[in-house]
Order: structure tokens, then sequence, then C-alpha cells
């Protein structure tokens, strides 16, 4: 060793030794910056919790009171989204996974996920404007800006899916198909079944990127102040990332209003951090527990 | 019906399924042009692109994108080269060097980085890095291009990070075993065998991350003054493409001029994220690392 350690050596060493300082430094700025924005919007934010706040809706033109309206104007956003891209997306993931051969039509359906995926978040609202709102004649309402999410987060979902569908062991449709099973039974009885939590884990995070969009529900859903809740999917909502923007730029008394800014901040950030976290947990408690 | 009819089916449904994303992709193209191109029977394209003056509300009005588009590409191209070597090296750290615990941390940690919404990113731009970069640099205003390429980069690092990771760690195993054999320390092996494989899965990672900027609104709409001109420095104002867009949209009377025009920009951010995307799923399939060359 001792030959080895001339000093073209040690110049080669310490190259390596200012590299990884260099990469740890980089992956801690990541790491500070994610913790340092969490606790600033948690203390800032935590002093304008109370149960009023979540519970009651907005009084004296939204300077003081509650923001109730607007969380339940995100949860019925966010399940609409749910309900029209999950479904879509797992159908789109087992033809994708199960049934589709390499070829030319295969590959313009992955190109275009893949498109899909890269769409902008402002471009998919001026599309829920032109298509649901206008063409469709659904007007501004519950029901647009739930399609508008679903098909956000359907590449999301696809993603997700095809992943947890595949990691399920060929030998398991082998054995099904060997058994006589019919093909769409198999994917029915066995690989869905086996696939399921992985699909849903997955599809969680695109869950949380529909509850904290605000551009492609800033044309087609959200209103600024609705005096009643909404009664049908055909009427508008208030939502939380809107009644942020709102607030923060075009409120009547911007700096007045901070608190509340801080604490829907800190609501919003709660509801969407923390369906990623929970997914996150269940998905590393589900590879560390795997059956196969 | 027999099974096998049933089974066929089957695979049709869950094949007109699959063509769902396709389909919207088209809706959308057809819902930007429906409201979108009627703009051009007005103003030709030529004056729309490349016009400096965007006065939509003006009489007569100015529909001239191209300071937009410049705000667009600069914000971005800011933001690319913060992210970049952040998101890079981070994924490196995860792929390379990380001891096991530490990565399953950092993977986490750049998920919920990812799940941030902008509208959170925008608020935090507005009211802690504007504040102090007006009163560091004695600025008129701290919603400038600096400040929204910052919160830009945040945003495309884990898009950049996440991909590269993917690409880091797809990396033959015999590549780095005959690097080491060689003598090779481990950064020269990181710096001339593992990254140059990687290349084009960083590549890919790279252009998906200025997709992500270029497209991003609500922080381009929060924190980037809004001012329609062509910048002179880095803390001047811009308007990006989307911050018009949203911020317009709101206030113009439906299929006047103005909303048109609106649409005509999200054609123009459409395409432009489009090619993008093209080119990464072009780059990532031709120069994929197919296989490795062990005896």
């Amino acid at each position: 060793m001792a030959l080895s350690m001339n000093t073209s050596m040690k110049w080669r060493y310490l190259k390596q030794h200012i590299f990884f300082a260099m990469v740890r430094a980089s992956a801690l700025i990541i790491a500070l910056a994610l913790g340092g924005l969490v606790f600033y919007i948690f203390y800032n934010g935590i002093g304008a919790i109370s149960w009023e706040f979540i519970t009651k809706p907005p009084t004296h033109s939204m300077t003081q009171g509650g923001i109730m309206p607007a969380i339940l104007g995100t949860v019925y956003l966010t399940l609409g989204a749910i309900a029209v891209g999950l479904p879509l997306g797992i159908a789109s993931a087992i033809y994708l996974t199960e049934y589709a051969r390499q070829g030319r039509v295969v590959r313009l359906i992955k190109v275009g996920i893949n498109c899909l995926a890269g769409v902008p978040s402002v471009v998919f609202g001026l599309f829920g404007l032109g298509f649901f709102v206008i063409f469709l004649k659904f007007g501004s309402s519950i029901l647009s800006g739930s399609l508008t999410l679903g098909f956000l987060i359907l590449p999301t979902i696809i993603g997700a899916s095809e992943e947890a569908l595949k990691a399920v062991p060929q030998t398991f449709r082998e054995a099904s198909l060997s058994l006589g099973v019919s093909k769409w039974q198999t994917i029915y009885r066995i690989v869905l079944p086996n696939a399921l939590p992985g699909i849903l884990t997955g599809s969680i995070l695109g869950i949380g990127r529909a509850a904290g969009e605000t551009a492609p529900i800033m044309f087609t859903a959200a209103a600024y102040f609705t005096a009643k809740l909404p009664g049908s999917v055909f009427d508008e909502v208030m939502a939380l990332p809107y009644h942020i923007y709102v607030l923060a730029t075009a409120g009547t008394n911007i700096e007045a209003t901070r608190p509340i800014q801080f604490g829907t901040v800190l609501v919003l950030v709660a509801v969407v951090l923390g369906i990623d976290l929970i997914a996150i947990v269940i998905r590393g408690f589900m590879r560390r527990n795997k059956r196969w | 019906m027999t099974r096998h009819t049933k089974e066929i089916i089957i695979k049709y449904i869950f094949f007109l399924f699959a063509l769902v994303s396709v389909i919207v992709l088209g809706l959308i193209v057809f819902s930007l042009f429906r409201e979108g191109l009627p703009l051009f029977g007005e103003v030709s394209v030529k004056d729309f692109i490349f016009g400096i003056e965007w006065y939509p509300t003006y009489d007569p009005p100015s529909f001239g994108i191209l300071s937009l588009i410049v705000g667009s590409l600069i914000v971005t191209l800011i933001a690319t080269l913060i992210a970049v070597p952040l998101g890079v090296m981070a994924a490196i750290y995860i792929s390379e060097i990380a001891p096991q615990a530490i990565k399953e941390i950092l993977k986490s940690v750049i998920e919920l980085l990812a799940g941030l919404p902008s509208v959170v990113l925008g608020f935090f731009g507005m009211v802690i890095v504007a504040p102090w970069l007006q009163e560091t640099f004695d600025l008129p205003t701290g919603l400038n291009i600096i400040n929204a390429s910052v919160i830009l980069a945040i945003m495309a690092i884990p898009t950049i990070s996440s991909i590269s990771e993917d690409a880091l760690y797809a990396v033959p195993r015999e590549f780095k075993e005959a690097s080491y054999a060689l003598g090779a320390t481990k950064f020269e092996t990181i710096a001339k065998v593992i990254v140059p494989s990687a290349i084009s899965g960083i590549s890919t990672a790279v252009m998906l991350g200025m997709a992500r900027a270029i497209g991003e609104t609500m922080v381009v709409l929060m924190v980037a003054g809004g001012a329609a001109a062509i910048p002179e420095s880095l803390f001047d104002s811009v308007r990006p493409m989307p911050a018009s867009i949203a911020a317009e949209m709101g206030e113009t009377p439906y299929r006047s001029p103005h909303y048109q025009a609106l649409f005509a920009i999200g054609i123009v951010l459409f395409f432009l994220t489009l090619a993008f995307n093209l080119v990464a799923d072009y780059v990532s399939h031709k120069f994929r690392q197919i296989g490795s060359g062990t005896l």
C-alpha cells in the first residue's frame, strides 16, 4: 500500500473527498429546503388553527372566520378526481401490462400518456374551460373541476398501476392459466387482488397532487366566495389552494388576512403531505413484508 | 356467447380504456384550437409570436407575446441552472454513496417535495423570498426573475433527481466492478463510467424538469412580478405565459379577442412542452443502455 499512496494517489482521493462533500451538500440542501419550508409553515400557521377555523365559514368579507367551505370543496374535487382517474387509470394499465403486445399502437398509447403527463396544469385549466365548461355546458362546477383534475392525475395513476401489475410474479398468472382459468378471470381474481395495495399507494401520490392543484380549477370549478355550500355537482365550490391564492394576491386587505393565509397553507400542506406520507409509509411496510 | 368471444370483447374494452389518454390529448388540442384559433383572423401569427407589445385591454388592443415567451424561457433557464446540479448530485448521492437508511429517507424527502402544492411554494416566495430580496439588494420589488427561478428550481428538483436516480440505478453492476478492478477510485468510477452510461436518462430527466418549470403556473403567477416587458436584469419582473393566462382569464369577456389570445398562448405553451416531452421520450428510447457486455 505504501507504494500506491504517492502524490498522484493522494490527489485522486482528494478529488473524491471534494466531490463527495459537494454531493452530500446537495442532498442536504434539498432536505433542508423541505424541512425549512414545512417548519416555517407550521410555525406561522399553527396559531391560526382552531376548531372554529376548521368548521366555520369565512366572515367579514373573508377577513375573519374559518375555511370550512374551502376544505369541503377540496374534498369534493379530490373525490371527484379519484372517481374519474382511478378506474380509467387502472383499466389502462391492465391493458398495457396484461393484454398489449409491443407494436405501433401500444407505442402511441405510451407516448400519449407521457405527453399527457407533461401538459402544463394551466393548459389543463384551459382544456377544462373550453371542453367541460363551455363545449359540454357543465358550467364552472364540481363536475368540470373533477373531470379536469381526474385527467390531470390519470398518467400518474397509470404509471403506479403498471408498476404494481408488473410486480405480480409471472408464475401467479401461469399457475392460474394452467388450471384452465380464462385470462380475464386470472386478471380479476389473481393479478388485481395482488396488485391492488401497490396500485392504491402509488395512486395516493397522484391524489395528493389533485388536492393541491390550483391552475386547473381556477376557471373550471373554484369560486372566490360562495354563500351556500354546494348542493349538486353543477355548483361552484371554494377550494383550499384557490383560497390561498385569492387571499394572498387579490384580497381586500392582504396584510390583515396573513394569519388566515398561513392557517390555510398549513391545512393544505397537512392534507397533501399527510396523504403522501401515509402512502410512503404503507409502501415501505409492504416492500419489507413482501410475500414473494 | 362462447368464452372465447367474451374474452376478446373484454380485451377490446380494455383497449378502449387505454386509448383514453390519447383521446384526452386530442380533446385538449381540439379545445385549445376551437377557442384560440379565431384570434388569427384578426392578428397574424407573426405579429402574435414576435410582437413585443402585450396590451390586451387597450383600444385598439395589441397581442404580441414575445415578452411573455422571453419571460417563460428566462425563468426556466435559470431554474434549470440551479436545479440540474443539485438534482443530479442528489441522485448520485442517493444511488451511489448514501447508506441504506439515509437513502430511504432522502427518497421520501424528494417525493414529499414533489408533492408540495405549487400555490404553497408561490406563497412562500411572496412572503419570505420577496421581502428578503427587496431588502438585501435594495430593489423596488422582490417579485422578479431570480425569485421565480429559485422557487421553480425547487419544483423541478424532484423530477430531475428521481428520474436521474432511476437512470443511475439501471447502470449494470459489471460496469462498476470492471472500473474498480482497474484500480479506479469511487469518484473516478462515478464520473467516468456510471454517469456517462446513464447520460441518456439524465438528459431525459433534465428535459422533463425543464418542461415542468416552463409550464408551472402558480409560482410564476405569484412571484414573477407580472411585468409584460423584455427584462434587462435578473431583478426585473417578468410575465411568463402561464401567469398571463391565469391572471387574465378571469377578467376577460367570453370569446373576446383577448380571451382567444389567452387560448392561443395556451396553444404555444402546449406545443412547447409537447416538444420537450417528445424529445425526452426520443432520447430515452434512442440512447437507452441495452444489456451489458459481459463475458
